[in-house]
């Protein structure tokens, strides 16, 4: 099966490395189009005033904070049942720059919290939930480091990423279970998007150029795993890294 | 286009270039830490497929 074939390091390493270039063009490109359309052409809210622009970045690092997440969890189940090494190897790679969407989404959120609601941070439904997102990424990354037997490490890991999922459902439905101070979803649902295209479209061009960023990110961090994990295989002598 | 006005983004300068700021900095974090170790070992496994051929 090529799926087979290429979670073998040996194959995977140089794959990932063809890819490299082409996801960090393609992601500086799409950071460039969205800053673009975000800070110069989107025109500002009529409520929120210029501080809607706070929303091209804070948007997409807490969509991203949730989508890595669920990568996370979904190779951690592939990983549990077929055993394969290289899901450890990209949830490994993965969590550091999960838990950093999140701090940014979280920090964002304060700056734009403070001038529209009046604080920096309230205690509420969907502010708390993606804060215990934040600790479950600083767990996972903790139980990671403290246990030595890297499969049992990685063990422990997916059972507590595969429990912290049922996280990003409370997140999502957050602002419509509770009371809350922040706005509902107005991407996600399932009546379609209620933005203005000049809004959305900046948006989503960020958002995709986070996917990007997490992908070149993640792929730079996993070919440093693998030189570490396999300093001494043959395969990589030949190669000449 | 008036840049005074750009800068000013309506009297929230703070909060909306704080919130640029920030991402520039986590992100460029995010891809200059990794960076500099992977850079650093592939220059070793170089320096060592020279040494001992």
């Amino acid at each position: 099966m090529i799926f087979q074939k290429y979670a073998a390091p040996k194959y995977f390493y140089p794959l990932a490395g063809k890819c490299l270039p082409w996801f960090a063009w393609l992601s500086m490109i799409a950071l460039t189009i969205g800053l673009y359309l975000g800070l110069f052409v989107a025109p500002p809210d009529y409520q929120q005033g210029e501080t809607v622009r706070i929303m091209f970045v804070h948007v997409p690092a807490a969509w991203m904070s949730m989508f890595v997440y669920a990568l996370m969890a979904g190779a951690a189940a592939i990983g549990l049942v077929w055993k394969i090494k290289l899901t450890d190897t990209f949830i490994a790679a993965s969590a550091p720059i999960g838990a950093s969407f999140t701090l940014l989404a979280l920090l964002t959120g304060s700056l734009w919290g403070k001038p529209m609601w009046g604080a920096w941070w309230v205690w509420d439904a969907r502010l708390t939930s993606e804060l215990i997102l934040l600790f479950l990424y600083l767990g996972f990354m903790s139980l990671q480091s403290a246990i030595d037997d890297p499969r049992r490490a990685a063990r422990a890991g997916a059972v507590l990423l595969l429990i912290g999922v049922i996280n990003l459902p409370v997140i999502h439905y957050s602002v419509e279970w509770w009371n809350t101070l922040h706005q509902p979803a107005s991407v996600a649902r399932v009546d379609g998007p209620r933005i203005h295209s000049s809004i959305l479209t900046p948006l989503l061009v960020m958002a995709i150029a986070f996917k990007l960023f997490f992908v070149n990110v993640v792929l730079i961090r996993m070919r440093s795993a693998i030189l570490d994990n396999e300093a001494d295989s043959r395969w990589l002598k030949e190669q000449g890294a | 286009m008036n840049w005074g006005e750009f800068f000013n983004m309506g009297g929230y300068a703070l909060y909306v270039w704080g919130s640029y700021l920030l991402a520039t900095v986590i992100l460029g974090l995010n891809i200059w830490l990794p960076l500099r170790k992977y850079r650093r070992q592939q220059r070793k496994i170089r320096h060592a497929n020279e040494t001992t051929p």
